[in-house]
């Protein structure tokens, strides 16, 4: 099992330095990533119909061969309708290695809920449940029953997929959408483009309020930090929730090379803020070595094109940087530097 | 056992008995007391190897219901109402997807205007969804339909929604004998699912189906209530030799073989209807009755045989389809077609909002229908004063306000009015 | 078939009073339908419960139009609705007071029963003394059984025992028996000439 201490100090940094590969073969293979090994369940596994550098189908590969090898391969997994749904299960076929129940958009947390008190009952409580789902499906529609099975403290790890907005449907604005983000229903037309500042909500800080055992945010930028989150969080019953920051090269007009960089810039301007907490109380962050600026995560995502036309740097910029420095002061971000 | 006991309790007692491994249910007026009854029995030890569970609304009553059924437990669940609708997307689901949830519908109104009082609108509005939907005229009947839903839900993997009369049956106190734990073991076996979520055998439930392939699944439903057609009558009558009863079956006919006019109605309003019949074949009427106890599938063969020799049909609607009448005379209305010599239709919409039916009420009725008998859909005890009055107001204004309100009201100005007349 | 219409406000037991009398008659051997008129329940506000007792399967369901006996929990009840309405004109009423029909102005109302069919009886001063709470219901019951003889004093003490378990029970029990000696006693007085007061 992959196991980086994420208390104190880490014995490894990795640093992007300019090739993409995050560098598996320099480390001990007991602390390689689910990912490097060939053994891996690929419990998605390839055929599936995603987009060309979709980084949800991503996301959900590294999670879910996490959840699997933690598990011991008893896991069963709870689909909220959305894009990982449709493109992972194209009628005959289904890209899925393991028990997959797709029900409804908004309940994916209480069928979740049923499949964990129905194994309980049946004596099978060493199988384990994943309810996923993208954050429309999770913030939006889904909140009901997701808070639901919070407050039950229900046996079931949630992890939500976030590439902020409907995407499955054409990229329309959900709760979890940026402020001045462009989407098919916050166009960039008139006084004020975009999604709207002063709206919106982090679900993440929600299921902190909840008290439940573990909250935590990752992105696929950091597998290795994705894949600890999740084994840690199946080594805890009750209700948990991982929010996975994965970038839409589509729904942001990004191009489809960029997922990770798009990803890495996120965490690193501080807007995806990178934590973990426990019946209640943040316990870890993720620091950034260096805070960079939210211009370069904006610049190569043309949802943010009315932002910066005509080589102008819109105002409204000044205030998404003033987002990401409130998460930097309100999480401690920022590694403290040297007197 | 007999026992003198509240509807919903010996409802919740059937239950129980059935070994449901997953509760799950949000409370809604008139079903609270079945699943506190549930709760209670789990609490108390009662019933055992059953987990309870507090859900936050319907929608996820019936989602928890879902999840457990697909991972192969025995799931029920109950509500009514507003409550149903709320669930109506997870309604349709559960049929699409196959699994034998058991559903206690405890009949009620739907708004606007907010009402909690006994009709079949909830019933009427979810009919297309593919679940099997059965009718209890008492008590007994309510209790045993329960214990024969489970059995017919996992032969036939078809979710089974038992429709009881909310308050009326629901919140009624009376003798009903209660099975024991080896009667209803031997006449209801394990859950053994036709598809389960295993680690050990992984399939994919719920994908999504193109046109391609859509028409072939939705067929499949409906063959496989062909098919419950007849094994819902194989089960009531495995469960009369059991326990020794009728319980459910298509339908069932009172004094009808030699009517003229036979009444067609469901749940309570039978036994009242019942009571006038006898009454009215005192006086030298040819009248009888047809009890549909099977609401989904449509027995519309079996109900053609039991009104073919009618001369005229009155069926009576406790739900009103608006826009077009009454539903359950719609659906009499095209069975009766396939008849050589169809009996004349007649169609009445009682009981709405919990309104009782009472004998006089039906009396007046049922002779009306063969001596005055009316075009569409005639609404008992209408109040047409009342009516006239609020259509008079309302096209003297634009804004007139809120109907409902205008008429209670107008209701109770009356009420006082006659109280005042018989104190004096 | 005996029609029986129990009368009174949320929080006095209307409901429990007509299970109660349902569980008697079933203890008889008797079929018996119980139920509430039902509404938003609160307190205070007025509530009528019904109890349907006959040899065969009871099958009417509606509410009690024509009752066999109006059974009043609370006087005040009378200005506000018509608690007789379908009485049957050989009827029983049987009202929940201390103080006479005349001085609760339905006089006139119990004279148009036969002789012997009405009764006030102080049932929520039965309720205090034995049970230390104004809760009326079984010393209603206890008369009614003396009263009407549809169903038999043992059997309503039974039912009051299952509805009520243990010390409150038996209080309750002896309040059923208190209200049942009183009307047994007028009636001898009745026979008599005399006069008897609670």
């Amino acid at each position: 099992m992959t196991q980086l201490p994420l208390d104190g100090a880490q014995k490894l940094k990795f640093y992007q330095k300019g090739t993409l590969t995050v560098g598996n073969r320099l480390i001990d293979e007991a602390e390689r990533t689910v990912q490097a090994s060939a053994a891996r369940s690929n419990a998605l596994t390839s055929g599936h119909r995603a987009c060309k550098g979709c980084g949800e189908a991503l996301g959900a590969r590294y999670a879910i061969d996490a959840a699997m090898k933690a598990t011991g391969g008893q896991l069963i997994a709870v689909n909220a309708t959305g894009c990982l749904e449709v493109f992972t299960t194209p009628y005959p076929e289904t890209s899925w290695q393991m028990p997959w129940l797709h029900s409804l958009f908004g309940n994916a947390a209480a069928v979740a809920t049923g499949v964990a008190a129905a194994l309980r009952r049946e004596g099978r409580d060493h199988v384990r449940v994943v309810a996923q789902g993208g954050d429309g499906g999770t913030t939006d529609i889904g909140f009901g029953c997701l808070s639901g099975m919070f407050e039950r403290n229900d046996d079931v790890l949630y992890i939500c997929y976030d590439n902020e907005g409907y995407m499955n449907t054409g990229v329309q604005r959900s709760s979890a959408t940026p402020p001045a983000a462009r989407t098919a229903t916050t166009p960039a037309l008139g006084p004020e483009p975009g999604n709207v500042f002063g709206t919106g909500k982090f679900v993440p800080k929600i299921a902190v309020a909840h008290d439940i055992p573990y909250v935590a945010t990752a992105s696929v930028a950091d597998l290795h930090d994705l894949e600890a989150k999740v084994t840690k969080a199946m080594g805890f019953r009750g209700a948990r929730y991982i929010q996975i920051h994965v970038p839409c090269p589509l729904g942001w007009g990004a191009a489809s090379h960029d997922t990770i960089r798009l990803a890495r810039l996120a965490i690193e301007t501080g807007l995806f803020p990178i934590f973990e907490a426990e019946a209640g109380r943040i316990t870890h962050v993720r620091k950034i070595r260096r805070a960079l600026p939210v211009i370069d995560y904006l610049r190569p995502q043309r949802r943010f094109a009315h932002l910066l036309r005509g080589g102008q740097i819109d105002p409204r910029v000044a205030r998404i940087q003033a987002i990401a420095d409130r998460h930097i002061a309100d999480y401690g971000l920022v590694e403290e530097s040297a007197a | 056992m007999l026992e003198q006991i509240e509807g919903s309790k010996a409802m919740a007692r059937a239950i129980a008995l059935c070994r449901p491994q997953v509760v799950c249910a949000y409370p809604i007026t008139p079903q609270t007391h079945i699943v506190e009854g549930v709760g209670d029995l789990v609490r108390a030890g009662e019933l055992k190897d059953c987990e309870f569970i507090n859900v936050e609304s319907e929608f996820a009553a019936l989602s928890v219901a879902i999840g457990a059924s697909a991972a192969g437990a025995r799931a029920y669940t109950a509500t009514a109402s507003q409550g149903l609708l709320f669930m109506a997307e997870a309604v349709y689901n559960a049929a699409g997807l196959g699994l034998p949830i058991v559903m206690t519908l405890g009949n009620r109104a739907i708004g606007a205007p907010i009402n909690i009082w006994n009709d079949h609108s909830d019933a009427m509005a979810l009919r297309e969804s593919g679940w099997i939907q059965l009718f209890a005229e008492t008590n007994q009947e309510a209790a045993d339909l329960h214990i024969l839903a489970f059995r017919l839900a996992e032969e036939l993997s078809c979710p089974t929604m038992v429709c009881v009369d909310g308050f009326i049956l629901t919140h009624a106190v009376e003798r009903i004998d209660i099975p024991d734990q080896a009667s209803v073991d031997a006449y209801l076996p394990p859950y053994e699912p036709v598809q389960s979520l295993d680690p050990a055998d992984p399939i994919s439930i719920g994908a999504m189906v193109g046109p391609e392939a859509f028409t072939e699944v939705r067929y499949l439903q409906h063959f496989k209530h062909q098919k419950a057609l007849d094994l819902i009558e194989r089960l009531s009558a495995d469960f009369a030799a059991r326990f020794g009863r009728v319980a459910g079956g298509l339908l069932r006919s009172y004094r009808a073989e030699d009517a003229d006019l036979v009444v067609v109605a469901m749940g309570s309003i039978n036994g009242t209807i019942k009571d006038v019949i006898d009454e009215m074949r005192e006086d030298g009427l040819a009248i009888g009755l047809v009890t549909l106890t099977t609401f989904r599938p449509f027995p519309a063969r079996a109900l053609n045989a039991a009104l073919e020799r009618a001369r005229d049909v009155l069926v009576i609607d406790r739900a009103l389809d608006v826009g077009m009448g009454g539903p359950l005379a719609s659906h009499v209305a095209i069975a009766l077609r396939d008849l050589p010599r169809p009996p004349r239709l007649h169609s009445a919409i009682a009981g709405l909002g919990g309104r009782p039916t009472p004998k006089t009420s039906l009396h007046r009725l049922f002779r009306q229908a063969t001596t005055q008998p009316w075009e569409g859909p005639h609404f008992l005890d209408l109040n047409e004063a009342v009516i006239a009055r609020e259509i008079h107001r309302r096209s003297k204004a634009r804004r007139a306000g809120p109907t409902a309100e205008a008429i209670l009201k107008q209701m109770e100005i009356e009420r006082v009015a006659r109280l005042e007349r018989s104190a004096s | 078939m005996f029609q029986v219409r129990i009368h009174g406000r949320g929080g006095q037991g209307v409901v429990t009073a007509a299970e109660m009398l349902s569980v008697a008659a079933f203890l008889e051997g008797k079929h018996a339908q119980a139920f509430p008129s039902f509404g938003s329940e609160r307190t205070g506000a007025p509530v009528v419960a019904f109890c349907r007792i006959d040899e065969r399967e009871i099958r009417l369901r509606e509410p009690i139009q024509t009752p066999d006996a109006v059974i009043v929990q609370d006087p005040t009840l009378f200005r506000a609705l018509d608690v007789t309405e379908g009485l049957k004109p050989d009827g029983y009423l049987i009202v929940n007071t201390a103080r006479s029909f005349a001085d609760i102005h339905i006089e006139a109302r119990a004279a148009r029963l036969p002789p012997g069919h009405a009764f006030a009886v102080p049932a929520t001063e039965f309720a205090l003394k034995y049970v230390n709470r104004p809760a009326p219901n079984t010393a209603l019951l206890g008369a009614f059984a003396a009263e009407v003889g549809i169903v038999s004093l043992d059997s309503v003490l039974e039912a009051i025992r299952r509805a009520f378990p243990g010390k409150v029970g038996e209080a309750n029990v002896e309040a059923a028996r208190a209200a049942h000696a009183l009307i047994g006693a007028r009636a001898a007085a009745q026979l008599s000439g005399a006069h008897v007061d609670a």
